[in-house]
């Protein structure tokens, strides 16, 4: 038996060293292996870049899977993934792992970006592999939408009418650029196969050759030192000090610091399997049948921000906001290790890098929060779904109550919350007697304004009457709702009374009975 | 830049596994593929040869790829109104007078691969015997499906909050207009609308009241 393993171990060296003298790559792998880097970055913080290329290796495996199944047609499209979820063994995996794989990939790219900056890791002389990875992210925030769109249901199909809304905003060549996009005229056949082509070819082939090169240029220029202040970056000296860093006080990559990479790629695949095992594939949604309307098109997470934000830019500053902000946005990333490429690399040195970065995490974050439960849409289903608590129903006056009905039958719930339901876009209502006079609630509910339709066409009198008593029953009980400043007690130096009831209850009631 | 040979500190010299100066220093040790012949003189006798292949490639490949950009942009390059064609959404007596109600149709520029794609809806809006308003389902703002209440005589969309009045013209939130309109005409009983590409900011359903251009 000894002799057996020692055979086997001789012919596999054997053939190890007959496949190496003819391709010749062992002096490469070692170098690239054995090369010696800053034992300071054999870190936790250091993993995300190689966890962000172990998924992008699980999403062309599972990609591939996924395309033996998937049918690039309109007609097919959401059957096949029907299929795939519900009929093939694993295929429901599979899905789940591609979609989860996805999610998982945006946030460690970004997360990766977001270290990489507060490293000051693209300054001299890594300003290329910087320029590369704003290229990466572009392409996975571009994997990210054509893969919904691929998921061909209600959300991708409205997501398409959105890019071409956005897209025909372009000045002059908009409506070219629209049916460019879509193929055709309308979102049918020609798009999916196009928006196909893109996420399966053409993307992910610039995303490998990209990505080479980024990993290539890690090699060669050495991975980014970690950071000490008072470090300072200069052009003249920074490879030689690079190099003593790395050759007196490093470790070689393999295994000094590949071991914490192979940690965190296998604890990002168990997770990515986690979800995908738990939380199942990310749709189809219902079927892309544009003649059912009754659906609420949402963008997946990573764009959910920009669909905030498109949502409260007033009407005027949308279309130079929408051509703009990306052009400056991606300029200033571009800009970026030019601008800065010497100087400190520690955050602590660089409070306006710290400063803007958390700015827009925060901001990013809190728009994306906004954007899971859209404040400013009206909630379609509130007026006849959610009831008026009866504590608002309490009044005596058949007017009053007349009054609720409107206010139900009318949809004002689905913009207005009370007692705690309904839509966002406009103020709660459970206070409103308190702000404004009852002819403040005549003028508001008639003439709008304040992003609020004016209801005058659809009004009867009666209806605006009823409603609006209604509504001045909408106050804390002990506190008076709104009147209207006692001008009479201001020009009439007799009048002694309470303001709030008698000499205003004159004006009020002229000013009604004007109506 | 000349080559220089560095004293590390601490004694250590440049090799393999160090990172070289990726501006002049250490690049100069070998000739830069931007100074080879055939690259400084490609008129040379024996560089010529090479340089006219390249160019036969350049003018082959030249010649064979301009007309495919005409296959890419292709759907983007038809005439004005090329899309566009007259359909019917059905007689005119299903729609009664002053109401608004949903119509579905299949829009006239069809492929084989579209399914139910081609179904297309729109709200028509009948407001006497002989007129109509006949709106596109996509708000003005990004597109998305605008839905109808009879009750306060609003269009709302579910996306960002746009809201139109009866009529079409806009009511509040981010749209910069009124919906879309099709161009609309009675034949035989029957109402037809001028329909066939999605109506955005560029590609309007018609375009009566507004600008054919931007806004």
């Amino acid at each position: 038996m000894p002799g057996l393993i020692e055979n086997a171990g001789r012919a596999g060296r054997d053939a190890y060293n007959w496949v190496e003298r003819r391709l010749q790559v062992e002096a490469f792998v070692k170098d690239s292996a054995m090369h010696p880097v800053p034992k300071s970055t054999a870190s936790w913080w250091y993993v995300f870049g190689s966890a962000a290329t172990a998924l992008l290796v699980l999403q062309i495996i599972t990609g591939i899977m996924l395309a033996l199944v998937y049918s690039p047609s309109a007609a097919e499209a959401w059957k096949s993934l029907n299929q795939l979820d519900t009929s093939l063994t694993l295929g429901w995996f599979l899905r789940a792992m591609h979609g989860w794989g996805s999610n998982f990939m945006i946030a460690v790219v970004l997360v990766h970006m977001m270290q990489v900056f507060v490293f000051g890791a693209y300054k001299f002389p890594r300003e290329l592999t910087w320029l590369l990875g704003v290229g990466l992210l572009l392409m996975t925030l571009g994997m990210g939408f054509t893969g919904q769109v691929l998921r061909f249901d209600q959300d991708a199909f409205w997501g398409l009418g959105i890019g071409a809304s956005i897209s025909s905003r372009v000045p002059f060549i908009g409506g070219y650029i629209v049916h460019a996009l879509l193929g055709g005229p309308m979102i049918g056949g020609p798009t999916l196969t196009r928006f196909f082509a893109l996420h399966v070819f053409v993307i992910p082939g610039l995303l490998i050759l990209f990505a080479s090169a980024h990993v290539w240029l890690v090699l060669k220029l050495g991975i980014n030192e970690w950071p000490m202040p008072g470090r300072i970056v200069r052009r003249s000296t920074y490879v030689q000090e690079y190099n003593e860093l790395s050759h007196h006080h490093g470790v070689p990559f393999v295994p000094g610091a590949v071991w914490k990479d192979l940690f965190f790629s296998a604890a990002i695949y168990g997770a990515v399997a986690a979800c995908a095992f738990i939380m199942g594939p990310i749709g189809p949604g219902g079927q892309p049948d544009p003649t059912i309307i009754q659906t609420v098109p949402k963008p997946d997470y990573f764009f959910l921000w920009i669909y905030s934000i498109l949502s409260y830019l007033p009407d005027s500053l949308e279309t130079p906001f929408i051509l703009i902000a990306p052009v400056i946005g991606i300029g200033v990333l571009v800009a970026l290790p030019f601008v800065a490429g010497e100087g400190e690399k520690h955050w602590s040195r660089r409070p306006v890098a710290v400063l803007t970065l958390t700015t827009l995490a925060i901001s990013i974050a809190v728009l994306n929060h906004l954007g899971t439960y859209e404040p400013w849409s009206p909630k379609m289903t509130a007026w006849s779904g959610y009831v008026l608590p009866v504590k608002y129903v309490h009044a005596e006056n058949p007017l009053e109550r007349q009054g609720a009905n409107v206010f139900k039958a009318k949809q004002c719930q689905n913009c207005h919350m009370i007692g705690g339901l309904g839509g966002e876009r406009g103020p709660a209502l459970d206070n409103v007697a308190t702000r404004l006079t009852e002819d403040q609630l005549v003028r508001q509910v008639l003439q709008g304004g304040g992003n609020m339709p004016a209801y005058g066409k659809n009004l009867s009198p009666a209806e605006t009457t009823a409603l609006v008593r209604f509504l001045e029953t909408m106050h804390p009980i002990g506190e008076p709702p709104a009147r209207e400043s006692p001008v009479l007690a201001i020009e009439s130096p007799d009048n002694t009374g309470n303001p709030l009831t008698g000499a205003t209850a004159q004006v009020k009631a002229t000013g009604h009975d004007s109506f | 830049m000349s080559t220089v040979e560095k004293e590390y500190k601490g004694g250590t010299q440049p090799d393999a596994h160090s990172v070289t100066e990726p501006e002049g220093h250490g690049m100069g040790q070998q000739e830069s593929l931007l100074d080879a012949d055939f690259i400084k003189h490609p008129l040379n006798r024996r560089n010529v040869l090479m340089t006219i292949g390249i160019g036969l490639n350049a003018l082959v490949g030249l010649a064979i790829a301009a007309p495919v950009i005409g296959y890419i942009l292709g759907p983007a390059l038809r005439k004005k109104g090329y899309y566009k064609s007259w359909v019917t959404l059905g007689e005119v007596s299903k729609y009664p007078n002053g109401q608004t109600r949903l119509a579905t149709f299949v829009t006239p520029y069809t492929t084989p691969t579209d399914g139910i794609t081609d179904n297309t809806a729109c709200w028509v809006r009948r407001t006497s015997e002989t007129n109509f308003q006949v709106f596109a389902i996509n708000c003005a703002h990004l597109g998305c499906p605008v839905r109808w209440f009879p009750q306060s005589s609003l269009f709302m969309c579910p996306c960002h909050g746009g809201v139109y009045y009866q009529d079409g013209s806009r009511a509040a939130g981010p749209p910069e207009r009124g919906l879309f309109e099709y161009k609309w005409k009675i034949v035989n009983g029957e109402l037809q609308i001028n329909a066939g590409q999605l109506p955005t900011l560029s590609n309007q359903a018609s375009v009566k009241g507004s600008s054919p251009c931007l806004g």
